[in-house]
């Protein structure tokens, strides 16, 4: 393909144009802007250099690390159920049945609702005088009733329980599909040697899908350290911080106090951290792309 | 024996996946005492009222206007803009293609708040806050990463030959694509624009910060910030929630297959 690198310009220079304006200089300007002290609110206090103050204040604030904290709390109880309960589901959707199609399409329900509607319906299910999940408890002792949004220690299961029901169903489809990659023939030659199901599971399914289960689980481990929508609705981070995880913190901190330069502060250390997480990933599906352009 | 428990399974997911939500879209119509109703009632007596109150009064149109618009935009400048990068990416052999990939899909993971306020400053100075075009291009550069990685998947799969052929007669790489790449191609990039556009219609952060005036805010901000203080509104939050959501339940039913296929071209084939 010789002369063909003539129109790669033109074909890329959009795309580039996007990624430059609205990826790479907001991710530089986040950086910069950590280094300054600036409020909104206070706008004669001008664009202040004070160094690395913004991240001593970050690591002195009790706030920022009870947050940090209960990111990864939520990280790490959310995901290890998610992935385990879509593999529950994508086992079942593997087998071929009748109305298949529409199991199928009924799991996808959960991960197209908009999490604004999926965070009023778990808000409306936990509502603390007529919610469905005091019924399912106490049945109409009303009395007993719970307010589990207002709760500190039930607030953030609250919204874990909305945040596995919302995405289980995606780990089940990055699982099946897995699943979907296994040969037929395997299974055949172990019912021919007389294997059990339970055997036929462990030494064939598991080991053959457990790249599409680690996938599944670093797609939602990146995907829960940026929970937003369900913390927004269902508790605004409260009740006493307790469900305040670091994009809400953030997001407090830079537009609903208009502090723009300790927000870019908590900005970068959720950026870190997800950069650690994203290496991890693309570690694992750099390696997957080498290997097929390779075979290609 | 293995039957039972299948079928069972099987019950279990479809219940877990339908249940709560059909719960609230019962909710939208009943009346506000068989709303708070003590055992819940589980039948509603088919109210259309709160539907009206959300419509007449909440300006729910609006909203429903707004999210068309941001969202179909979104969708078309962005798979167009995708599939450019995508056919460079997959057919010309770039030496740093895929560096650039693997750049941009890292971009795609960081919390939206590592880039939110630089974005909102950049806007703002563009004077471009409350405007479509302010959410678009920040919603276009958010779907890019996932377009471009997705379409790019699917363009490697086509084979070669016909765009050979095509190139030998005398067509220029524009006319390849759009005459020959597009065609064959119009499933993968149909079940891309899916994808983006059920983003575009879900997207809520983005949409909170930059869409201040009611009259511009899209319906996950309509739905959020539903007003009541002390008594929630929750037949016309349910109902506006019901009209929010019909139409990717109808694009989930109608494409179920595409879907799952578009989101495992996304993570496991790579």
């Amino acid at each position: 393909m010789k002369g063909s690198n003539d129109p790669v310009l033109r074909f890329l220079a959009p795309s580039f144009l996007f990624v430059a304006l609205f990826s790479l200089y907001p991710i530089i300007e986040s950086f910069r802007l950590s280094l300054y002290r600036m409020i909104l609110t206070l706008p004669w206090l001008g664009q202040k250099f004070v160094g690395l103050e913004n991240y001593q204040d970050l690591f002195g604030d009790p706030v920022a690390l009870q947050s940090l904290l209960t990111s990864i709390t939520f990280v790490a109880v959310t995901t290890p159920i998610e992935v385990l309960l879509g593999l529950g589901m994508a086992l079942v959707l593997n087998e071929s049945f009748r109305g298949r199609g529409w199991l199928r399409a009924i799991v996808l329900v959960p991960w197209a609702i908009p999490t604004v509607v999926a965070s009023q319906m778990w808000r409306f299910i936990f509502n603390d005088r007529y919610g469905l999940f005091n019924f399912v408890l106490f049945g109409d002792a009303t009395d007993r009733y719970w307010a589990p949004l207002a709760e500190p220690g039930l607030a953030l299961l609250s919204i874990m329980v909305a945040d596995i029901w919302k995405t289980s169903s995606f780990a089940a489809l990055i699982i099946l599909a897995g699943l979907q990659a296994i040969p037929r023939e395997l299974y055949e030659a172990a019912s021919i040697d007389g294997a059990s199901a339970w055997q036929k599971f462990r030494l064939i399914t598991l080991p053959l899908v457990k790249p599409a289960l680690l996938l599944a689980l670093l797609f939602r481990t990146i995907d829960a350290l940026k929970v937003f929508d369900l913390v927004f609705v269902m508790t605004q981070g409260g009740p006493a911080d307790t469900t305040n995880v670091l994009q809400f913190y953030g997001y407090k901190k830079s537009f609903a106090e208009g502090m723009i330069g300790y927000g870019s502060a908590i900005a970068v250390a959720v950026f870190s951290l997800s950069l650690i997480l994203a290496l991890v990933y693309i570690r694992l599906l750099g390696a997957r792309l080498l290997a097929r352009e390779q075979r290609a | 024996m293995k039957k039972i428990t299948f079928v069972a399974g099987a019950l279990l997911i479809g219940a877990f996946s339908l249940l709560p939500f059909l719960w609230f879209v019962a909710t939208s119509w009943k009346s506000a005492t068989e709303i708070s109703a003590i055992p819940p009632v589980l039948w509603p007596s088919f109210h259309w009222e709160h539907y009206h109150t959300a419509l007449a009064q909440h300006g729910l149109l609006g909203y429903i206007a707004n999210s068309a618009i941001v969202a179909g935009s979104t969708t078309v400048i962005s798979i167009v803009i995708a599939s450019l990068a995508a056919y460079a990416l997959a057919r010309f052999k770039l030496q740093w293609a895929r560096y650039y990939l693997l750049l941009v899909l890292a971009l795609s993971m960081f919390p939206q708040i590592a880039i939110a306020g630089p974005v909102w400053r950049l806007l703002s100075e563009m004077g471009w806050l409350n405007s479509y075009h302010g959410i678009v291009v920040a919603y276009i550069s958010l779907s890019l990463p996932f377009a471009t990685w997705v379409l790019t998947t699917f363009f490697k799969e086509l084979p070669y030959d016909i765009e050979e052929a095509a190139l030998i007669d005398g067509c220029s790489r524009w006319q390849v694509l759009r005459h020959v790449v597009f065609p064959v191609a119009a499933p993968g990039v149909f079940t891309a624009a899916i994808l983006v556009f059920i983003h575009a219609w879900n997207e809520f952060f983005f949409a909170l910060i930059i869409l201040t005036y009611p009259a511009v805010q899209t319906l996950p901000v309509g739905i959020a910030l539903f007003p009541g203080e002390y008594t929630m509104p929750w037949g016309e939050i349910a109902a506006a929630s019901t009209i929010a959501t019909l139409p990717l339940i109808a694009l989930t039913l109608m494409f179920q297959r595409r879907i799952v296929q578009g989101l495992s071209a996304g993570a496991v084939k790579g």
